[in-house]
Order: structure tokens, then sequence, then C-alpha cells
């Protein structure tokens, strides 16, 4: 139940706004950790842990409406998606806010006064805390039907989640609608995070531990739709809590694997509709110039780059190679959503199953170094045409999490199969050959596999097919009317995608050496989300300078704070509000003037 | 961390910066790479206070082979290839003489194969995990704490004694609760060959749903559950399980969790009477270690837990393997740390030349409520050191054979 409320607020926020909010599993955080403060603090005897789940939720409700007024509102004209980024900075920064106020030893919460018991029911002893919060979700559920069916402000949400652009054209403030909207999610977030104070430890990674989950329970239910969301609660719920006892080993993906069966039957969840066609343009991405880099610069910066590596301390050297392996990346990643308007929160896959493809014929087939570089991208590449082949068929949110789905399956499976991927413990050894183990020549062919990727990838999206990948991107119905097979051009992208973020993977296994199933989870999908959105989503240019400039960041900002997450996150914040189309976004508005 | 620790936390800095120009020679650098934020965090904060001590009374007392100590610390998220990165800069920037420090297993196999790789000693002080000085070890990687192996074959010898044969585990589905669970096994049907295993149960970590597998344990009915989870996950178990009585009716084994990071939080909740791996800090006599206790808690207002302890006694050995080895060339550490001896709080402990594990051992001990402090403790516990559970020196290179 705690899931539904949590994942009712993030469907609500969606459903309204088009915000992927990332900072949902932080609000819940916060409030958890506030209600045990105020249940400890609040002399009322036992009422005083019911007030502190309620003022706990009230806060965090307004700390939404501050977070939605004071920086999504500014943002709101960018691309969608750099909301997206934004929600990204706060968890940053609540984390740590998080660590710092409280501390980061795990906490254990008051039980609820009243109901720290247990009832029999049928043999079984069930909790009585359990009971009530079975109880209590239909009447939250019902408060919230009454509050959309049967008010104003209700209609206007629903009519909002079905055509956004219509209520606003009827002359709804839509700022409003936005903030409250917001506002009631984050409370439901919130009052999620402080029921569950006597269930669970508090910890500093309890954001990271629900959010995706919230999300698998908003899409398998059907994005805005709140009934949905219950039924996707209750089902995920009782997979997560029985499915596990039935097939142990596919304890870490199978809400996933429900996922991707649902969305693959029902690509709108549960309870969902069908998008409408968006009037002015095609999925997240509005058409926007591309900005055109001038051939001198980028002849310059090869020239640097050729020339000075040699010349730099060896650490600069290592940073140089890894800046290259994720521009390539975040450049195969541009492809699908910058040109082609599909935002994929899986890309992971290829880089981790890029880097496990090189690293698995090193290991097992003694392979030269060359020929596993050589075979990543291949895999990867084979990889994205069995997950493309299904992904593709859906369109924007599901679109995205369908890929994560299938990047947390091939988490899963790298994760349990030990015999071949050494499980958890991944792969050691997997170094360059001897004649090229210098860091300084390992640069160069690290230069040269992701320069040539970088040079494919702009060619490709110079090139006819990549003009097609547009047309299908900001009107996939007249790309269609004009004879185009838009799924076949998005697969295709998505396997060339897939193939160049293998390579990706590939470059950066043997600069560590190692590979660990941790390279196909959600945070390797996250960074070059991160990373295309700071450089400027409209330009493949952007996505190498947001990768030089993220990765910069994080190695100097690491180095220099133990809080370092705050620090970045503040960093990001100011980023987006000052280029809020990205860097080369807004240089390019300023150069046209 | 609270804002008075951030203070004091920066004025320590200030002063580290402010003194070094008064050195007579550069400083002694060690890079400490550790999970300072995410899931090792409970652990690593108070790991790096203790080492902040360490180094503080070194420095005071002139430091080592007359130089100052200065330690780099960086966090690794949690991620082995963040880990190596850090690693990469530390050496090849700040030209450390050593790393030190990770908490998981996967982030201390990556660093531990990068210092092979790239010849620099590497100290493990937190990983478990048998492989890092086993099946992937190597010249250059020593570890401190006593591995998921020893600490399974010390319960064992406890539990085969019991009257308990139908045992059931639950633990997070990650190499470190399988070996938790397979060193224990084995060595308990070894003693007591008519054990049974009634059940296995292996949820996610960090993301246990913990009601569903208290009822299936109590279906199975063992006389006995062995227990590898930790931190939240052992947090939440302990609820349900509390609230539907599988305390009553099962003897609990379980390993760790007698260490002050895991039982602490549980506050009055704990249960008693469990079997289970720890530090009793409080209730150890020796001089040395109630003065440990007492500069810790005098210094951070606080007790000390064992992620303390690790860190001073890896901080300890670093600098007892510079003074032997005179110098802070890589060659000349790792053969000083070869059969090193070092007195530490809780007594000697040395490193062995066949494997580089050290033989610092832990307490095995019974749980019990502590009315006083509000907290579980453990009682009627006995140190077991190290060598009496570690393979031999021939077994030992037979598990190393593979590399």
């Amino acid at each position: 139940m705690v899931l539904f409320f949590i994942a009712s607020g993030l469907s609500l926020i969606f459903g309204v706004t088009r915000v992927v909010n990332f900072a949902h599993g932080s609000f819940y955080m916060l409030a958890a950790y506030l209600a045990y403060t105020l249940a400890a603090a609040l002399p009322l005897g036992g009422a005083s842990f019911y007030v502190a789940v309620a003022l706990a939720a009230l806060a965090v409700g307004a700390l939404g409406t501050v977070v939605e007024v004071g920086l999504l509102r500014r943002v709101y004209r960018a691309p969608e998606l750099y909301q997206l980024l934004l929600t990204f900075a706060l968890v940053l920064v609540v984390s740590d806010v998080v660590k710092l106020v409280w501390g980061s030893e795990n906490k254990t919460g008051p039980s609820a006064p009243g109901l720290g018991g247990a009832v029999r029911i049928a043999g079984q002893l069930v909790p009585t805390y359990d009971l009530a919060l079975i109880a209590l979700g239909p009447c939250v559920a019902a408060a919230l039907w009454w509050l959309l069916y049967r008010t104003r402000w209700g209609v206007l949400i629903r009519a909002a989640t079905l055509d956004r652009e219509m209520v606003a054209l009827l002359g709804v403030d839509q700022a409003r609608l936005f903030t409250g909207v917001f506002a009631l999610g984050s409370l439901l977030a919130g009052l999620a995070g402080a029921l569950q104070v006597p269930r669970q430890a508090l910890t500093t990674v309890m954001d990271a531990a629900i959010i995706t989950e919230a999300f698998v329970v908003v899409v398998v239910g059907g994005m805005g739709s709140v009934p949905g969301a219950l039924l996707a609660a209750v089902v995920i719920g009782v997979i997560d809590a029985f499915g596990v006892l039935v097939l142990p080993r596919a304890s870490l993906v199978l809400t996933f694997v429900v996922m991707a069966v649902v969305l693959v039957v029902r690509p709108w969840g549960l309870l969902g509709r069908p998008e409408a066609q968006a009037r002015s343009a095609g999925g997240a991405i509005t058409a926007g110039r591309g900005v055109g880099v001038p051939r001198w610069l980028i002849a310059v910066l090869v020239a640097v780059l050729l020339v000075v590596p040699p010349l730099l301390p060896t650490f600069y050297v290592w940073v140089l190679v890894e800046i290259l392996a994720f521009a390539l990346f975040a450049a195969s990643l541009h492809l699908l959503m910058g040109t082609g308007g599909m935002v994929s929160f899986g890309h992971a896959a290829a880089f981790g199953l890029g880097a496990y493809g090189a690293a698995l014929l090193v290991r097992w087939a003694k392979a030269p170094m060359l020929v596993a570089l050589a075979a990543a991208p291949v895999t990867a590449a084979l990889a994205a045409v069995v997950i493309g082949f299904f992904c593709v068929r859906l369109s924007s949110i599901y679109f995205a999490m369908l890929t994560l789905a299938f990047a947390q399956i091939a988490y899963a499976i790298v994760h349990q199969w030990y015999d071949v991927t050494g499980g958890d413990n991944g792969l050691l050894g997997i170094w360059p050959a001897p004649w090229l183990a210098s860091p300084v020549r390992y640069y160069y062919l690290a230069l040269a596999a992701c320069g040539a990727g970088l040079a494919a990838l702009a060619a490709i999206g110079r090139a006819p097919f990549g003009l097609t990948l547009r047309a299908a991107r900001d009107h996939a119905r007249r790309a269609e009317a004009v004879g185009i097979d838009v799924h076949a051009h998005q697969w295709r992208a998505f396997v060339v995608a897939g193939f160049f973020g293998g390579l990706a993977g590939g470059t950066f296994v043997f600069l560590k050496g190692s590979v660990f199933p941790e390279s196909l989870a959600v945070p390797v999908s996250v960074e070059p989300l991160v990373m295309v959105l700071l450089g400027g989503v409209h330009s493949l240019a952007g996505a190498p300078l947001g990768a030089a400039l993220y990765k910069l960041l994080d190695t100097v900002v690491t180095r220099y704070t133990e809080y370092w997450q705050l620090v970045l996150g503040v960093i990001l914040v100011a980023l987006v509000l000052v280029f809020p189309r990205g860097i080369l976004g807004v240089l390019g508005a300023r150069e046209r003037g | 961390m609270s804002a008075r620790r951030a203070v004091a936390a920066l004025a320590a800095a200030v002063t580290l910066v402010a003194a070094a120009p008064c050195a007579a020679q550069a400083p002694i650098r060690i890079g400490e790479i550790n999970s300072f934020s995410g899931i090792g965090a409970p652990f690593t904060g108070p790991y790096r206070q203790a080492i902040e001590m360490a180094v503080e009374e070194v420095n005071a007392r002139g430091g080592v082979l007359g130089r100052k100590v200065e330690v780099l610390f960086r966090d690794d998220k949690g991620q082995p290839a963040e880990a190596v990165k850090h690693a990469q800069e530390l050496v090849a920037s700040e030209k450390v003489s050593l790393i030190s420090g990770t908490f998981l297993s996967n982030v201390g196999l990556a660093v531990s194969d990068w210092a092979k790789q790239n010849r620099t000693l590497f100290v493990a002080a937190e990983p478990l995990t048998e492989a890092i000085t086993w099946a992937k070890g190597h010249d250059h990687v020593f570890r401190v704490r006593p591995n998921t192996y020893e600490q399974g074959r010390m319960l064992a010898e406890k539990a085969g004694k019991l009257k308990y044969v139908k045992w059931a585990t639950i633990g997070p589905n990650y190499e470190y609760g399988k070996r938790a669970w397979e060193t224990f096994r084995d060595r308990l049907k070894e003693l007591k060959p008519d054990v049974q295993v009634v059940g296995e149960h292996w949820p996610t970590l960090g993301k246990l749903e913990a009601g569903p597998f208290v009822t299936a344990i109590l279906n199975q009915n063992p006389d006995a559950l062995y227990v590898s989870l930790f931190g939240s996950d052992w947090i939440a178990f302990v609820r349900e399980a509390k609230k539907r009585g599988l305390f009553d009716k099962t003897f609990v084994v379980g390993i760790l969790l007698g260490e002050p990071e895991y039982i602490d939080p549980l506050g009055l909740e704990a249960p008693e009477g469990m079997l289970v791996t720890g530090y009793p800090w409080y209730d150890i006599g020796a001089p040395p270690h109630k003065d440990f206790v007492a500069r810790f808690t005098k210094k951070y207002d606080k007790n000390p837990v064992l992620g303390s302890l690790v860190g001073y006694v890896t901080y300890l050995s670093i600098f007892e393997a510079i003074r032997k080895a005179g110098s802070t060339d890589t060659d000349k550490l790792v053969a000083a740390f070869r059969g090193l001896r070092v007195e530490t709080p809780i007594g000697p402990i040395s490193y062995r030349a066949s494997d580089g594990q050290s033989t610092m051992g832990a307490w095995v001990g019974t749980t019990k409520l502590d009315a006083r402090r509000g907290v579980g403790i453990m009682v009627n516990h006995e140190y077991v050191p190290g060598e009496k559970v570690l393979p031999s020196d021939d077994d030992v290179k037979k598990l190393r054979s593979g590399n």
C-alpha cells in the first residue's frame, strides 16, 4: 500500500505536468526522516506518531510546492526533459542533506502506538499495522477519486492529463494547476515515507530503493491513472512478496519482467489510455534547430586531442579516456533521444553488454584484446536487435520504461550467472595488451575508436537515415503518411545506438581492467541522459560536451569534498537554470538572436 | 554527520594544511578509497573517524620515519569503476605510497586487480570476500578483517555443539550471503552429520519485503535459522519476525549481527539469545583497548563501532609496515607486510606470509538486552583469533593456484 501512495503521487505529477520526477523518492525519504524526528520530539504520547506522520507529509507537500514554484516553473518552456535533469540534481542534494542532518547510521523508528501487535488470520500471524495500511489504501484511493471526479479541480486535472494544450487553450491557469498537482503528489510521497517508518529501517539509500519500483507501478498501472496505480501496486506488491519465494534466482527482476510483459501486451499500462498525438511536436523533444559546430573548431579540438595528452600528467590521460568513452556513450544515446525522440532509461544495457562481451571473450576464449574490443559493439548491437524489436513499438515514457526493464533483466542475468559472468564479483584482469598498456598508447586507441564512433554518428545524423528519424520524431503520423516505415527506422536506430554504446563499454572495460554488474545498473543509464541534456539535446556536439563537463565536474568535486552530491547537485541546478536548453541549446539560440 | 562533526573535520583539515609546511620532510601520503556514501556509510563514517584519530596520534608523536602522515580520502560511491579511477588518481597525481580501504567486496576486488596490474600496494580493510586473498589473491594485496569463511567457521564451531538439527537460512542474494552460508553449513555438517537444511531464502540486497519471508520460514518449521542479512534488511526482518513470533520458536545464528553497526540501530528491539559474531567494545577489558575506546569517545562524543576498530587497526598496520620497511618503496613495503606483527588495542595480530590475510579475529557470543544503554549487547563472548579458523598454508597454496 505504501507503494500505492508513492506511485499515485508520481503518476499524478507525470500525468499532468509530464515531469519525470526522479526526486519523488527523495521526498519519500525526507518525510520518513522528518516523521522519525517529529515522533520523538512531540510531547503527545501515543498520538505523537500519528501527528508526526501528518506533519511530515504536509511538510514535504509544502517542499514540493516550493520546488515547483522556485525551480521547475522556470524551465517549463525548455524541452520537458530538462525538468528531469533538475529533479536528478535534487536527488543528489536531498541525499547529502539527509546525511548532514541525520547522519549515515541506519535508524529504527518507533512502532505505531496501538498497532504494534499481530492478529491470527488463517493460522498465520499478520501484523495489525499492515492491516491498517491495507485499509488505509482504499481510503486514500477513494479520497483521490472524489478529488478527481467530484471537484472542478479534479476535472481540470483529468482534462490536463488527456490533453494539456487544449486545457491551456480554454484559459485554465496552467501554472496554478501544475503547482497544485505537484504539491499533492509530493504530499502523497511524504505520506508513503512517513508511514513506512514503523516497518523499515531509515537509511540514506531508501530513495534509490523505492524510486524505480514506484516508476514500475506507475507504468504498469498506466500513467496518470490512480486506479491503475492501485491495481499495479497490489500486483507488484504480491509479486515482490511471494514471487521471490517461488523463483528466488529471479528476485532481482521479477517486477521488471512483469512490467515488460504488461507493456508488450498493453503498451499503455493496465488502466492507462493511448496518448493523444501531440500537436506541436512528437515526444519529449521539441523540434529545435541543431547548433552547428564550426569545422575549424572541430579541427582545433582534434589537433589538441592528438598533441596534448603525452604532455599531460598520467591521471588526466586516464580521465580523458573515460571522457572519450562517455562522450561516445552519450552520443549514441543522443541518436535515440535527440535525433529519434526516443528517450531511453536503459541505455546501460548497451554499455554493459558491450563491456561484458569483450570481457567474456578475454576470460573464456583468451581472445586477443583488439578482437575482444571489436566484439563489444557487436554483442551490444545483437542485444539491441532483440530489445529494440519490442521497445520501438511503444512511445514516450512507456518506451523509456521498457528499455529500463530490459536493462534490469540483463543486469539480473549477469548478476546471477556466477559460472559464466562471475556474478557480483565480476570479471577481473581485463587489461589492454602489453604494447597498449601505457596510458598514452591506450589513450590513442580510445581516441581512434571513440573518434571514429563520433564521426560515424555525426554522419548518420546528417544522412537521409538521420533526417528520416527526425521526421518520425517530429510527426510520426505525417512521416508514415509519406511512406516511411517509422518503426523499422526506429528499430535500426536502436541497433546503431546499441552498437556504439557497446563500443564505449568495450573501451571502458580495458581502462578499468574489470567489469561488474554495476555497469548495467540504473545509474549508468542515467549518466548519459544527464550528459546529453547538460550539453544540449538538439545537437550531437552537446553529448560529448556534456560528457566532458559532467565527468570533469564529478572528478574535481569528488576529490575536494566529502559532500560531493550536495555540491554537484547545486551546480547542476544552477546550470539548468542558466542554460535551460543545455549549454549548446542556449548558446545556439543566442547566436541566432 | 552532524554540523559539529563537520566543523571538527574542517578544523582538522585546516590544521593539517597549516601543519604541512612545518614538517621537515614531505609527508607520507596514503590513499584511502571507501564507500563513504550509500549502503556502506554506517560502517565507513566511524571507520574514517578512527583513521583520522590514528593519523593525528601518530603525527603528534612525530609521524612515521620522522615524516608526517597524510591520508587522502576518496568516495567510491559503491562503484568499482569509480574506485579504480580514484586509485589511478591517487597513485598518478597524488603520489600516494599505497592504497587502503574499500567496503564492498566487488569494489575491493576491482581495486585489488588494479593494484596487481600496476604493482601498487593495496591494504583491503573491510571487504569480506575470500577471493581477495585466495582465488584472486596476489603479492600486492593484504586484508585486515576476518573474511566470510573465518566468521562462518567460528559460528559453526559453536553451533555444532547445540542440539538443533533442522536448519534454514536467509541472506542477501550475492556472493557474501551465499558464501557466509556455505562455509557455515559445510563445517556444521562435518561436526554434526545429521543436520538437515529445510529452506534457503535469498532476497534482494537492500529491498527485503520481510513479512512473506518470515511466514515462509515459519512454515518450514526449522529448529534454527542462519541469518546473513545486515543493515536495513536486518532491521526490517527483525520487526516482521517479532510480530510473527519467529524468535520465540527458532534459534537464530547471525553472522556480523553483534556488531554495533547492526545491533545498535535496533535499540531495545534487538532479539535476545542469538549466536552472533560481533564486537563487544563495552566489555573488552584489556587496558590498551579501554584506552582506545576512551580516546575515541572523547574525540567524537560517541561509542566506537567495529568500523572504528578496523580503521584504527588498518592504519596501525600501515604505520608499522612503513617503519619495518624503513621506506615507502612499494617492494620494501610488500616485503615488510609479509609476516608483519602489529600491536593493536585488541592485542598482537600478524599478516600471514602465505596469503596476506591478517590474523585479526572476531568475537562470538550471545545477544542480550542492556536496559541501561537501551541497546542489545553480546554476553558470554569469546575472542576467536584468525589462526584458529584459517586454512593452513598448504591449503592456501591450493586456493591461490588458480591465478
